[in-house]
């Protein structure tokens, strides 16, 4: 076989790892280079150091160690039945695109994927390699997210965490049955052990779950996260969101990906060859958020959609509101925080904003629209010292009137 | 009128020992102009040379406003030194106008203060390093145009980032230098001052390429994050253009083409593998392998894994509880949560050997409703224990025990097959068809969740009872 150029790998294990969303490089310690002499540094907020013309951010460097696989998963690229051209790096190989871009001011770090070969335990041996050369022989301070292979060996986890800021477990689909059924090699009970084990080391490295002892060893302080495939299967949102719930109570993930199932080169004749469900995506995301920070359970969030799946026209905190309207409206000068973040249009931002100015004067219609960047969407929800919306709430247009008129989604 | 003239365009205590002065002589705002450089006077304006010389303050100040003054300095606004004057005037009478959001000075500062705090933002992320070839040691430089005059403030983040290189940013009106030891400023230049190109942009330029998505085409999206003002100064976005082009071609190709065949490779690698292994449990530990794959009720599909039960394998008593918990399910190992804390301590206090045990759980997949950050256990119900009586019933056919203890009323409903009360069937023994006997006693984290410290003693003291009774049972199972 002839050599590959390390251009035609960096092409190859490129593409292989773009269908993995994540790309955060926020949240870690604050660290730097200006002691150590080294190269790097992380400074709380990630930073986004390009844009691709799909509109996601460019932050880290992320790539596929290799894209040879033994696993057959019918929505991936790499599974071991597709065509699709094969590469392989050295472990020096991604060192030095790591350093090479970094240096250049491209990116924040490396985020480091690979298929399986061999066995779990050899290919996470592999990409720990990459991670304690950056880190050791070339005290890097960057930003470094490792995939970690389910079943790998526990020491291997432990040092993978010692070098990594972030690590990740796919769960893949939003049902047992169906990652059994397009990823026959691969076992649900053991991604979700293998989360369960990074939970166990990430809660030992938290101080105040260890009061008064030694400082505890270092084991990826960005935390862990994981991705979720959606519409490659017939799975509803309420199942895609029941899912999520139970990994971020379990596992205390700092985040799930929800990935819009795209057609990929060569794909398998088992998945939907069809444009990828971008709104749906959003509004997962939307919803993601309503679960962690407004206090939202999932059967309320499904209850504002149909059948079991989300409003893909409007938000999902607005389709539970026009479905829970006894509910308002709330008064902004006395509900409390947790009435407030569930009025339509108000964040976590503004509604903070609405306590704090409150302790000073009545709030007024225009006040609160002062604080947000959606009266329209706010106003028929809330009562304030000059407003009440009278029969707004209960109009029956209210839906079609703060529904966004339908833009055109696609640029040409 | 008089002109104050400044040599920096960012200098903030410049200014501040320029307007302390200003302050003292109690000039007005409206008198006073500020000039940069070699800015020329107006006609009717005097030099500040006659200013009273002051070193210490002269009055005080929210640390607000020298925030905001640090970051409004850097602003290309020229009146930003006017601004910031009349600021100050105002705060000496009003300490309080920072916090009005509505007052214009106040929302001018602000927006200002954005404006800066937004273009160090785009530089920390749109410098672009060139290598300067045949240099000595590794040597980079870049090119960037910012808006403001934010390099002498943002070049900092480039020392502790790139602390162990030697690198140079050339901006029109400032440059900065790093030696690894020490930051330099030094004139502006232009674009011809830096390499034309460098190799490795052509590998970051085909990573761009490759890291697109040609199905998610969001050119808007781009755009608002990476201003189209940048791009003249980045490799990539020579990129750009092409890819758009091509990305609808590519996104149907893909959905035209059809499957193909599966590689050789493939076919070689499945014909290694081994056959799946029958399904038949002849061992303790077979069931173990089993249960990983359990579907019997929907429980797995929430939980971590299955929990099996644990012990010696000639032990002659079992003890049944009702499912694992939340550290049960992580850990994969039953009886080590806080009711396993209560069981072995109440094991000890009865004088029984936990060592001897095997423990194990009616149902064997945590059952929970997520709540924010936390798992809250749920009861199992009566189709549930049906479903896992499968693999309490292997457990106890392989392991044969003489005594089986049942914590709760999940693990009686198992090992009855009905639903019974516990205050009725505990203190005796119940013969079992196949001469096992049957003990029934509460669960241990039952008495952890009873409030009333009365009723806790009196449940403690027969729970304690109902070990006692299984102790004295064990210690006849071997006098006999």
């Amino acid at each position: 076989m002839v050599a590959l150029t390390l251009s035609r790998k960096l092409a190859i294990l490129a593409d292989a790892a773009k269908y993995d969303a994540s790309c955060a490089s926020s949240g870690t310690e604050k660290r730097n280079s200006s002691k150590t002499g080294g190269i790097g540094s992380t400074e709380g907020s990630g930073i986004c150091h390009s844009y691709a013309p799909d509109g996601r951010c460019i932050s880290l460097l992320k790539l596929l160690l290799t894209n040879f696989c033994v696993y057959d998963c019918a929505y991936c690229i790499n599974r071991s039945s597709s065509n699709v051209a094969r590469a392989r790096f050295s472990v020096d190989e991604v060192v030095r695109l790591t350093l090479d871009f970094y240096k250049r001011n491209y990116i924040e770090g490396l985020f480091l994927s690979s298929g399986i070969i061999r066995s779990p335990d050899y290919t996470m041996e592999e990409m720990v390699r990459v991670a304690r050369t950056l880190r050791e022989v070339h005290l890097f301070a960057g930003y470094i997210h490792l995939k970690v292979i389910p079943n790998a060996a526990p020491e291997l986890l432990a040092e993978a965490g010692r070098w990594a800021d972030r690590l990740s477990t796919n769960i893949e689909l939003p049902t047992d049955s169906a990652l059994e059924h397009f990823a026959p090699e691969k076992r649900p009970s053991e991604i979700r052990t293998a989360m369960a084990r990074l939970r166990g080391k990430l809660d030992e490295a938290t101080p105040d779950n260890k009061p008064s002892k030694a400082k505890p060893e270092k084991f990826a302080p960005a935390g862990q996260s994981t991705q979720m495939i959606v519409g490659a299967d017939k799975a509803d949102d309420s199942a895609i969101l029941t899912r999520a719930a139970g990994l971020y109570s379990g596992y205390r993930l700092k985040r799930v990906y929800y990935s819009a199932f795209s057609p990929i080169p060569d794909a398998s004749s088992r998945l939907p060859l069809a444009p990828p469900p971008l709104m749906r995506e959003h509004r997962l995301y939307q919803a993601d958020w309503l679960i962690r920070f407004y206090g939202f359970d999932v059967p309320e969030i499904v209850a504002g959609g149909e059948g079991g799946h989300l409003d893909l026209n409007i938000d999902p905190k607005l389709a539970w509101a026009l479905k829970t309207r006894q509910s308002f409206p709330v008064d902004v000068n006395r509900a409390d925080r947790e009435m407030l973040l569930r009025v339509p249009g108000l964040g976590v931002r503004a509604v903070d904003r609405v306590i704090t100015s409150r302790r000073h004067h009545r709030l007024t219609l225009a006040d609160v629209s002062r604080l947000t960047a959606s009266i329209d969407k706010v106003r028929p929800f809330i009562s304030a010292a000059d407003w009440t919306p009278g029969g707004l709430t209960d109009d029956i247009k209210l839906k079609q009137k703060l529904t966004p008129q339908p833009k055109q989604l696609e640029l040409f | 009128m008089l002109s104050v003239r400044l040599d920096h365009l960012n200098d903030l205590d410049e200014w501040r020992s320029k307007a302390r002065r200003l302050l003292a002589a109690g000039l007005k705002p409206s008198q006073v102009v500020w000039r940069v450089g070699a800015e020329e006077n107006g006609l009717f304006e005097a030099g500040d040379d006659m200013l009273p010389q002051t070193d210490g303050p002269i009055g005080s100040v929210p640390r607000q406003f020298m925030e905001l003054a640090g970051s409004v300095i850097q602003h290309s606004e020229p009146e930003r030194f006017a601004l910031l004057y009349r600021m100050l005037w105002r705060l000496q009478q009003d300490s309080r106008i920072l916090a009005n959001a509505a007052d214009a000075d106040t929302g001018m500062l602000t927006k200002l203060a954005s404006a800066v705090r937004r273009d160090a933002h785009k530089m920390k992320a749109f410098v672009r390093f060139r290598a300067i070839p045949d240099a000595d040691e590794e040597h980079y430089i870049a090119w960037f145009e910012p808006d403001h005059y934010i390099l002498e403030a943002t070049a900092p983040f480039f020392s502790r980032r790139f602390a162990g290189m030697v690198w140079g940013i050339v901006t029109p009106y400032s440059s900065a230098f790093w030696d690894k030891e020490n930051l330099r400023f030094g004139p502006g230049g232009s674009k011809k001052d830096i390499p034309a190109e460098d190799a490795v942009e052509d590998d970051w330029q085909t990573y761009y390429d490759s890291i697109f998505n040609p199905a998610r085409l969001k050119v808007a999206m781009m755009k608002s994050e990476m201003p189209m003002k940048y791009w003249r100064n980045l490799p990539e976005a020579a990129r750009i253009a092409p890819l758009i082009r091509n990305a609808r071609q590519m996104e149907q190709d893909m959905i035209a083409r059809a499957a193909t065949q599966p590689p050789a490779r493939h076919t070689r690698q499945k014909a290694h593998e081994v056959e799946e292994k029958d399904n038949d449990i002849q061992s303790l530990s077979d069931a173990v392998e089993a249960i990983g794959g359990c579907r019997r009720c929907p429980l797995y599909e929430h939980a971590t894994q299955p929990v099996f039960g644990e012990g010696p394998a000639q032990a002659e008593v079992m003890f049944v509880g009702e499912q694992p918990g939340d550290q049960e399910d992580l850990a994969g190992r039953p009886f080590i949560g806080p009711a396993g804390q209560v069981f072995d301590e109440a094991m000890e206090k009865a004088g029984i050997d936990r060592s001897r045990l095997y423990v194990t759980n009616a149902v064997k997949h945590f059952k929970f409703e997520p709540r924010g950050k936390r798992r809250i256990h749920q009861k199992p119900n009566a189709g549930e224990i049906q479903a896992c009586r499968f693999w309490l019933n292997l457990e106890r056919d392989f392991l044969k025990p003489k005594i089986v203890v049942a914590l709760g009323a999940s693990a009686a409903q198992s090992l009855l097959g009905k639903a019974v009360s516990i205050s009725r069937m505990r203190g005796q023994p119940i013969p079992l068809e196949d001469g096992t006997v049957l003990f029934i006693t509460n669960h241990p984290s039952y008495l952890l969740r009873i409030p009333d410290p009365q009723k806790k003693r009196e449940e403690s003291a027969k729970f304690d009872a109902d070990l006692a009774l299984i102790r004295d049972h064990m210690e006849k199972l071997h006098a006999a």
